[in-house]
């Protein structure tokens, strides 16, 4: 026999978890052949983004506004969970001819 | 000083082409492999020059970027001769380049501090620039394997990279 406010909260955590794990999306980037794509992505703060290095060489991922940096050695998958909205312009440190523009809604 | 990176630059590029031209005939692969890889090999004993010498935190990692991404691409241009079974083969090109780098490396290497690393981004610039030039006007388009073109392609836009970053460290040492 379990008490009735224990079914509850249960019930009320499982929604709860549902409910985040419905919201929050992973987003998957790949830097192929020095090129970023897609060049353009939108996400929600919660969310995930993946991105994919399948190159030889390092990248990193490099907010210009400083909000971030995520190294991505070589065929490796660099994450970061997104935390301020904003649309932010990002390259890679070691080839600033990658460029990319992640728009991050509230 | 404008003037004098853009000479240098002109220069390494007309050095790089005459000697290209000199041959006559378009470079065969075996020989396109040898000028990317003595150009990869080049850059690398460049930025451990540097690595020794310079204090300047910015220089310093993007002499380890240098060492890190050419060691990468040179070792996948090992891989893919080896598969292809064809054995690199020097030429004229391949012996201008060398004597050139040896001879910017002795340049460099009188050199102390600021002036120091000012010479070797600056050369930095200039080189990658030739060396790219070359490879999209020369090396690629003679390339007839697909698979050493398609190498060769991924080794422009990493080097177009290094070119961009170079020219950024430059900036900033002004």
């Amino acid at each position: 026999m379990t008490p009735r406010w224990i079914l509850a909260a249960l019930t009320a955590l499982a929604l709860v978890a549902q409910s985040i794990s419905a919201q929050a999306a992973t987003i998957q980037i790949t830097m192929e052949n020095l090129a970023i794509l897609p060049a353009e992505a939108s996400a929600k703060i919660g969310d995930t983004i993946e991105w994919i290095n399948k190159d030889i060489v390092a990248h990193t991922a490099t907010a210009r506004n400083g909000d971030w940096d995520v190294m991505l050695p070589p065929n490796t998958t660099g994450t970061l969970v997104l935390k301020k909205a904003g649309t932010v312009d990002y390259y890679c440190r070691f080839h600033p001819n990658m460029k990319a523009v992640l728009k991050i809604e509230p | 000083m404008m003037f004098v990176r853009l000479s240098a630059a002109i220069a390494a590029v007309s050095l790089l082409s005459s000697a290209a031209l000199a041959q006559g005939a378009k470079p065969t692969d075996p020989q396109i492999a040898h000028i990317a890889y003595t150009a990869g090999v080049i850059d690398i004993k460049a930025a451990k020059q540097a690595l020794n010498k310079t204090r300047n935190k910015e220089v310093k990692a993007f002499a380890q970027d240098m060492v890190r991404d050419h060691e990468a691409v040179n070792k996948q241009a090992l891989d893919l001769v080896k598969k292809l079974k064809v054995k690199p083969e020097d030429n004229d090109t391949s012996r201008t380049l060398s004597k050139n780098a040896a001879d910017k490396l002795a340049e460099l290497g009188k050199l102390k501090g600021a002036a120091f690393d000012k010479a070797y981004v600056d050369n930095e610039v200039a080189y990658h620039k030739a060396v790219d030039n070359a490879l999209e006007t020369q090396l690629i388009p003679s390339a007839s394997n697909p698979e050493l073109k398609n190498l060769l392609q991924t080794g422009l836009k990493i080097f177009q990279g290094h070119e961009q970053h170079a020219e950024q460290v430059a900036a900033s040492l002004k």
